[in-house]
């Protein structure tokens, strides 16, 4: 008798929620809205003296509505995002007084930096479980420990100190103020990437929402590349691993050489 | 990074390595460490610096003929072998994130041995002196278990008779030492050579250099290619600043006396040994730390 009620009061409330949802959707748009972005540069150049800098994305909303324009439906996030790797979280414990990494965790192809910019905080409910589906987002980003995980009860506290160490880091930033919308449809985001930011692809990323709901995507690459004596340096050293050794070698044993030449007590 | 605190750095310990006659990978490690420089880098790093300071040592050495090549290469065969099966046992820490740890470890360990055995040594010497004994010259027994051995070998520049399997052994557990903690090994493979294996002592800095220069740079090339873990500008301006800090050592070393400058040496020693132990002990700011790969790097 219960259940059967339960299920009664499913069938009744199931599609009501589904027209709840679609109306600011439908009913006010004809034509579905577009995004356009570009970037003031598609390469970044470290040089040895490098401290950062701020990266701009323009974009544009066409076949936007007005009427929602004018009363703030629109939401833009920007993010731009590093190249991909695994990463490891490690933590410490007390054993027989000294701290040593007892439990890690390791998540698979996680950007090793990120920075997000929003046009405001995103925190309604549906908004965040549409972030949640897409992975966008510092709190929203996917996870997924890989390999033999011992508890599983853990997770959380391993994603929580991923996220922590990485934002007091730097590599991963957020500003939820950092869209502005600059005319009616255009707007403005201003991107930070840190002094150690890692060379690489990375990918700005543009997101629509409308009223809570994600509408379409852009994305264009951007390249971070090491510039100089730093470049030749660090391509060497993955490239040609042993020539580089080689190479390092040879300065030691010139520089010791030289030493005993310049010094020689004759 | 500020170059001068790197150029000061390499300067001190060059200078100090001058003065007291050591090689000094076992100073700047440690204080690359306390630097904020990875542990991996500095140690990678301190054995590319250490090839620079023994070569012109040993040039020294090679001209005053007070350098047993025989001697030196079967030493050089067992240090390389060692350091093949460090560079293995550093990359292994490394995946399971205890390398940090370990090197910390062996420095507490090694460091605070010495400092103790030196400063011992040298507190009683210049009670003695103060006294005005003579310091009784302590000499060697001729045999030890060490010359029971077989496979023995005649050295002749060293003028000795010796099994090759001790000083394989030696070299094995020195090349060991430099892949895992960017050191030359001098200060305990010159002990070893004297007391255990009774080499004469005329060459046996030389002869410990040769071995020094050829198993440091092998460290420095597995390294390269296996942690990529060699900073060629950082270990230069160490080099650089090195060797001229210890042409100013060695001057001042000759102005005093032997006693004191070992007793300073060992509470140098200590001094580093008792702050990476602290580092070990006190609580860290942050439980969790964040490393980019996965297992396996």
């Amino acid at each position: 008798m219960l259940k059967q009620l339960a299920l009664l009061s499913m069938f009744i409330i199931a599609p009501a929620g589904v027209s709840l949802a679609q109306l600011p959707l439908g009913e006010a748009s004809s034509a579905q809205e577009g995004l356009d972005i570009g970037v003031s540069s598609n390469e970044i150049a470290i040089t040895s003296d490098f401290r950062g800098a701020d990266l701009t994305v323009f974009g544009a909303i066409t076949n936007a509505d007005d009427l929602l324009l004018a009363i703030g439906q629109y939401d833009i996030i920007v993010t731009l995002e590093g190249p991909r790797d695994y990463a490891t979280v490690r933590r410490k414990e007390r054993v027989l007084g000294i701290w040593i990494n007892t439990e890690s965790m390791t998540f698979e192809q996680v950007p090793e930096s990120y920075s997000i910019a929003s046009t405001r905080q995103l925190d309604d409910e549906t908004q965040l479980t549409a972030l949640d589906n897409i992975g966008v987002g510092i709190e929203h980003l996917p996870l997924n420990p890989t390999g033999y995980i011992r508890d599983v009860g853990q997770l959380s506290e391993f994603r929580e100190a991923y996220r922590r160490l990485k934002l007091s880091g730097g590599l991963y930033q957020k500003e939820t103020s950092g869209v502005r919308f600059v005319s009616s449809s255009l707007f403005r985001a201003s991107l930070r990437l840190p002094a150690n930011v890692p060379d690489g692809v990375h990918i700005v990323r543009a997101y629509l929402f409308k009223g809570g709901t994600q509408v379409t995507q852009r994305e264009i690459p951007l390249r971070v590349v090491k510039t100089g004596l730093e470049q030749a340096i660090t391509d060497a050293a993955h490239d040609r691993p042993l020539a580089y050794g080689a190479f390092c070698v040879l300065i030691a044993m010139l520089t010791g050489w030289g030493a005993s030449l310049v010094f020689r007590k004759d | 990074m500020n170059i001068f605190i790197i150029l000061g750095m390499g300067a001190a310990v060059g200078f100090l390595s001058g003065m007291f006659g050591v090689g000094g990978g076992f100073l700047i490690t440690p204080l690359l460490i306390f630097y904020n420089i990875p542990p991996v880098v500095a140690v990678a790093t301190g054995a590319n610096q250490v090839v620079a300071s023994s070569v012109s040592g040993a040039i020294t050495h090679f001209r005053r003929g007070t350098l047993d090549m025989k001697l030196g290469t079967i030493l050089l065969i067992g240090g390389l072998v060692g350091a093949t099966v460090g560079v293995w046992i550093f990359s292994w820490l490394r995946s399971i994130g205890q390398l940090d740890l370990f090197i910390s470890l062996l420095y507490v360990v090694l460091l605070s041995t010495i400092g103790v055995l030196m400063l011992q040594e040298s507190v009683r010497a210049m009670r003695k002196a103060k006294l005005n004994q003579p310091l009784p010259l302590k000499r060697p027994g001729q045999h030890n278990w060490v010359h029971r051995l077989p496979l023995k070998m005649r050295f002749k520049k060293s003028k000795i008779y010796l099994s090759a399997i001790p000083v394989v052994m030696l070299g094995f557990f020195i090349g060991i030492l430099t892949s895992i903690m960017g050191v030359g090994g001098g200060f305990i493979m010159v002990p070893a050579m004297i007391y255990l294996l009774r080499i004469p002592t005329n060459v046996v800095v030389g002869t410990s250099l040769f071995q020094i220069i050829f198993v440091t740079a092998y460290t420095t090339m597995v390294q390269a290619a296996t942690n990529y873990s060699v900073d060629i500008v950082l270990a230069f301006i160490l080099m650089v600043a090195g060797v001229i800090g210890a042409q100013y050592g060695v001057r001042v070393g000759q102005k005093l006396r032997g006693e004191q400058l070992r007793a300073l040496l060992a509470l140098l020693v200590l001094a580093v040994g008792i702050r990476l132990a602290i580092g070990l002990f006190i609580r860290p700011e942050d439980l969790y730390s964040v490393a980019v790969g996965g297992i396996g790097y």
